[in-house]
Parts: structure tokens; sequence; C-alpha cells
């Protein structure tokens, strides 16, 4: 998009104007996003000291290795290959509703607000298939000299290195931290997936309702936008962090 | 394409796009980078155990600035940063460059806290080094 020639002398802080030509209300949700950022800056940054600071740490291409429906076939990456597919997809119809709302078509972001929140919803849906069969998934782990059957939990960590035990490869219990990181981290991103369809929900039914036809703008829809892309430029990141490296 | 003021200290209304191109064309870039990842994901995973240290982790870097590369397009096209005044860009950017410090710091202190672990503080040479267990099909458990 371009913009309106801006003289290359205006004076941005001399008052009267928004030195960074936006409205307050923008301004204010890109700081929200960056404080956010930084939250989930640290939690990433504190997830990969300890990962750098254990000789072992699980491999994610083992662990996250099911898909729904394939039982117990090794597929490593593509359930949450699909996962991120839905966000981008969302993402993209997000902005198609902001790029409707700038044309003050009503149906056009009603339309693309639907499509936006059945992706959050399928985002969803799916993170809960995978938290539900990491917690109760099982498998076998040598404690203290016999085996037992652990699930992925926050205190718990079947994905540790393996030995040998009675002529076969056994796993021994990994680093506790694992869990923990995994379930804190991606959890406060499914949080944010969801009090951001929630918002897209609510600005679907002001926009049903014309409010901002009455406005005379969409640049809530704008806000929204702002808030569920920052959400899927998480995933991106979370994606890296827990499933790739 | 009429402007909309929806606030008068903004003194110059950006004229928005009318067609729908550039956001698609940023979808398939998404869609190719995350696709280089996820080859790159599958190069890690088959030669496990076969590539060096050194192989691993430029591969992995790799797939970091790929990463930061779809950053980019989803703030810059998607969350409009881009079409924003530099004094806009600059007062969201800047404060991001703590991340740099905040990165480096402490994957640095995460290592030497590995290292000081291995050889006691330092008082003996190190005897295990970081290796992940690689992912093998046969052991997927029923």
């Amino acid at each position: 998009m371009s913009t309106t020639a801006i003289p290359t002398n205006t004076k941005w802080w001399n008052g009267g104007r928004s030195p960074f030509n936006i409205s307050y209300g923008k301004v204010m949700m890109w700081y929200f996003l960056m404080s956010d950022a930084f939250t989930f800056g640290a939690f990433l940054i504190s997830y990969g000291t300890i990962r750098f600071s254990v000789n072992h740490w699980a491999d994610p291409n083992h662990v996250f290795n099911a898909f729904p429906g394939f039982g117990h076939h090794n597929l490593p990456l593509a359930f949450v290959s699909l996962m991120t597919f839905i966000l981008i997809a969302s993402s993209v119809t997000m902005v198609l509703a902001v790029h409707e709302g700038h044309k003050m078509n009503k149906k056009g972001v009603e339309n693309y607000m639907i499509l936006t929140i059945i992706g959050g919803l399928a985002f969803l849906s799916c993170q809960a298939w995978e938290w539900t069969h990491l917690i109760t998934g099982d498998h076998a782990v040598l404690v203290n000299g016999h085996l037992e059957h652990w699930g992925t939990t926050v205190s718990k960590n079947p994905w540790g290195p393996e030995v040998m035990f009675n002529g076969q490869e056994v796993a021994t219990p990994g680093p506790i931290a694992f869990g923990g990181y995994f379930f804190g981290i991606t959890g406060f991103h499914g949080f944010h997936v969801f009090s951001g369809v929630i918002i897209n929900v609510v600005m679907l039914i002001k926009t049903k309702l014309g409010h901002f036809d009455q406005r005379g703008h969409y640049e809530m829809i704008e806000k929204a936008g702002l808030y569920w892309h920052f959400v899927d430029l998480v995933w991106v990141f979370v994606f890296l962090c827990f499933y790739l490296v | 394409m009429s402007s909309q003021v929806t606030s008068p200290e903004i003194t110059h209304a950006p004229e928005h796009a009318s067609g729908t191109g550039r956001i698609w064309k940023t979808f398939w870039v998404l869609s190719f980078l995350t696709g280089i990842e996820l080859g790159l994901g599958y190069l890690l995973y088959y030669t496990h155990g076969n590539w060096g240290y050194t192989a691993v982790i430029s591969t992995k870097l790799t797939i970091a600035v790929l990463t930061l590369l779809k950053a980019y397009y989803i703030v810059s096209v998607f969350m409009h940063l881009g079409d924003e005044i530099r004094n806009m860009i600059m007062t969201i950017i800047v404060p991001l460059c703590l991340f740099i410090w905040f990165i480096t710091a402490f994957l640095w202190d995460g290592n030497s806290w590995k290292n000081l672990r291995n050889t006691n503080g330092g008082s003996h040479p190190a005897q295990t080094e970081q290796h992940t267990v690689p992912a093998v099909e046969k052991d997927a458990k029923p």
C-alpha cells in the first residue's frame, strides 16, 4: 500500500498531530504487543537456557510424531505443519477482513471474520488433540531398574537417553523441565489464540450490529487484526523452538 | 479510494490498496518459507547421527533465519507496519533490539552452565558431550 505523499519537511513533533500518524488506540495496541513479545521472548529464552544447560534433550521428531487417525505411524512434523498452515491461513482471512473494512464493505468483513474464527477454533482443536495425545500416551521408561509406563506431563518426561534393558532399547527419564516448558509456553500461546477468538467474535457481533458503519470506520477490526497477527507471529517462533530445532 | 479519518491528529491518511494481490503474494511467500523450513527439518531428521556438530548447527541457524524472514513478512505486510511512517516503525523496532542481548547472554549462560557441570566446575576435562538421541522408527511403542 502506498501512502499519500508526505511533505519532506513535516514537523512531526511540533504538536497538533500524532507523531506516529496513527490513532492512540493503535499505538497502544502496538505497545501492548511489544510487551507481550517480551513476555513470550522471556519464556522461550528461559527454555533455551535450560535446554543448552543439559546434556540431553528430547528429540522433537521423536516426541511429536503422531497424526490423528494414523495410529502409531511415525509422522514427524506432519501435524504441527497442519497447525502452522491453519494459523497462516487464518491470518490471511484476517488481513482480508481488514481490507474489506477499508472499503467499508460490511458483508465482506463479516464473511472473513467468520472464516478467521473458524481457523482459530480449528487451531485450538488441534492443540487439544495434541495435548491429550501427549498426556495420555504411555511410553516405557526405565525407572530404578524396572519398567514403568509414562505419559508426557509437567512432572514426567519419558524422553530421556536410551539404555539397553533385557536386550532392548528403553528410554530413561529425561529432564523434568521439558513438560513444564512445552505445556507452559504452548498453553500460554493457546490462551492467546482463545482470547483472540473471543475478541474476533465480539468484533463480528459489533460488525453485524452496524456499530462500525455508524462510527464511519472499521479501525476496531484493524486492532483485533493486529492482535491476531501477533498470535500467528508468536506461533512462528514456538514452531521454531519446540518442533523444528 | 476514500480515506477514512479516524482521529483529528492523523494528518496523512494512508491510501489503501484496492486489490488483494499483495496479501496473497505474502501468503505464498510464507507458505514457501515454511516449506523450506520443513524440508530442512526433515533433512536433519533423516541424516541425524551422520552429520557433524557444525552441519547440524548451521542447518538450525538457517531455519532460524528463515523464521525471522517470516516474522518480517507478517509484521510488515499483514500488520501493515511497513506502511506506517518511520517514527512509528522505529518506536517498535528499536526496543525489540534488546532481544539481541537477551538471546545471546542467556544461551551463552546456559552453555556455560553445562560446561561447568560436565567438568565439575572446571576441575577436570569434559566427559560428556551434548547429543540428542536420534529418533528411530522401530521404538514407536504402542
